[in-house]
């Protein structure tokens, strides 16, 4: 092995998996092998047979798209605030200034300290749901849009300058098209965080969603069905952060993302 | 030949006090008139105050005392009137060549038609056939400046500001660059103010060098370039070349030596 030397594609998806193999082959060892009792940890054939059940008996699917729709709704919500505000706050100082003092406060709060809070205001529903996820990522999102903005090349803005841009021609055509693929990383990012947060949502007072689910599961001593929960969870990541990755390379071709 | 005529009347620059770092007087006072049509090189060592003088001529900076002006209208920012192309690669990574071509044209608000058709003229002329939907990052440095000097002729600015365009590109590279740009420029004698610390570069283009000083920078020396236009690369060649280039070298290397001094180097 010699540092920063690249690893050929195969070579990547051989040791890709590899860890995988060592994952599952260690759990199967603990759990087969009676290391551990099967109550505290369930194998993987019994996790999966978990799975099974809950998918076809107890309507798991419904559960997912709950929670897919709580994700996808607070995230959007949280966006759909979050990129303008960042935008203008990047590339227009004096909105910076004013934003930038109490957002950064406020992105330290815990979105899950407001939960008692939310349940308090909103209710169990779903507006309380969405809530926690929209304070969890809004104010990241925020900052770290503000930044992508801010960083736009100065070159680049004096260049449309001396093309006769004037400042609104500059954010429009300048600073959103140079920042556009790092805000779309940024939101890839922050998607993933808005799954933590819609679990710890669903842990208290939800009544549907994965995240009730492994919380009643929990009541149930049923660690099958609290892993198999996990894990749909970790798939349905790793699929979307795919996709969105894929689809950010098909909007932004020229910046080699 | 067309155009205003550009003047600086006793343009200063001082650059603020910044920390423990006491005020820097970049630029002495310096005026000077360009005629339309022309081609002026300022030529002088790197630091000297010569890009920040085109830079207030672009409106990009603020001079700290003194005013530009074309054709009598005092310049107060930056605007199309003046084009400028830059020694870093400014093109827009996000557009592709002719995208990039069109920019300007596309802030003006022209019919799409007429936008294609200047830009496939400027695409022609500077040498673009083949590369138009390339993105940037696909491009040689020198793709990338034929491009960006398309932009700058693209939206028909009275006055073209080039800051070391070759600057950073390689020595084969540049000399054919120049050529081109000589080229275009013999074709439709749009104005150029063109700063350079190249001696052959200057001569071998502009009709005119000023040579400036070591920082803080003002004009010291105005050296006219007989040669006739057309000009061919062998021109470099000549006896007179020759002897413009040594008494540029003179007026050079002594600045050279100040600045070096002053840098502590």
């Amino acid at each position: 092995m010699q540092p920063l030397r690249p690893v050929s594609p195969g070579a990547r998806l051989l040791l890709g998996a590899g860890f995988f193999a060592v994952f599952l082959g260690l759990w199967l060892w603990v759990t087969e092998g009676g290391h551990v009792p099967a109550l505290f940890l369930a194998s993987p054939g019994r996790t999966l047979a978990a799975g099974w059940s809950l998918l076809t008996e107890y309507g798991f699917l419904g559960d997912i798209a709950v929670t897919v729709f709580r994700v996808v709704g607070g995230f959007l919500i949280a966006a759909a605030f979050a990129v303008p505000l960042g935008l203008l706050m990047g590339a227009f100082k004096p909105v910076e200034a004013f934003f930038e003092p109490f957002f950064s406060f406020a992105r330290y709060l815990p979105a899950s300290a407001f939960i008692p809070l939310l349940i308090l205001w909103a209710g169990v529903g779903e507006a309380q749901k969405l809530a926690v996820i929209v304070i969890g990522s809004v104010f990241q999102l925020v900052i770290m849009v503000a930044v992508i903005a801010g960083g736009t090349r100065m070159d680049l803005v004096e260049a449309a300058y001396t093309l006769g841009s004037r400042p609104l021609g500059i954010l429009r055509r300048v600073v959103i098209p140079a920042a556009a693929p790092q805000v779309a990383e940024t939101l890839r990012l922050v998607l993933g965080w808005a799954w933590t947060y819609v679990i710890v949502a669903e842990l208290i007072g939800a009544s549907s969603g994965i995240g009730h689910m492994i919380m009643d599961s929990q009541r149930l001593l049923d660690t099958g069905q609290m892993i198999f929960g996990i894990v749909v969870i970790g798939v349905i990541g790793l699929v979307t952060d795919f996709a969105v990755k894929l689809l950010n390379r098909r909007l932004f071709p020229w910046a080699a993302l | 030949m067309s155009g205003k005529t550009l003047r600086i009347d006793g343009v200063t620059r001082t650059f603020p006090a910044r920390g423990r770092t006491p005020p820097t007087l970049a630029l002495q006072p310096t005026s000077l008139a360009v005629a339309p049509g022309e081609f002026v090189a300022i030529l002088g060592p790197s630091g000297c105050g010569k890009s920040t003088l085109l830079r207030i001529v672009a409106g990009l900076d603020r001079p700290t005392a003194g005013t530009v002006s074309l054709e009598g209208r005092p310049v107060a920012g930056p605007g199309p009137d003046r084009g400028m192309v830059f020694q870093s690669y400014t093109l827009f990574p996000w557009l592709t060549v002719e995208r990039n071509i069109r920019y300007g044209l596309v802030e003006r608000g022209l019919p799409e038609a007429e936008q294609a058709a200047i830009a496939a003229r400027f695409i022609a002329r500077t040498g673009l056939a083949g590369f138009e939907h390339h993105w940037p990052r696909q491009l040689s440095g020198g793709m990338q400046q034929r491009t960006a000097l398309a932009r700058a002729l693209a939206n028909d600015p009275e006055i073209l500001l080039l800051d070391e365009p070759f600057g950073a590109l390689d020595h084969q590279t540049r000399e054919l660059m120049q050529e081109l740009l000589l080229e275009i420029w013999e074709g439709d004698r749009k104005t150029v103010l063109f700063v350079t610390h190249d001696i052959d570069e200057a001569i071998f283009l502009a009709n005119r060098v000023l040579v400036m000083s070591a920082r803080p920078g003002r004009i010291k020396a105005e050296v006219p370039v007989p040669l006739p236009y057309p000009r061919e690369w062998t021109v470099k060649t000549t006896p007179e070349f020759g002897a413009l280039k040594a008494r540029l070298m003179a007026e050079i290397r002594e600045e050279v030596r100040r600045a070096a001094v002053s840098a502590g180097a």
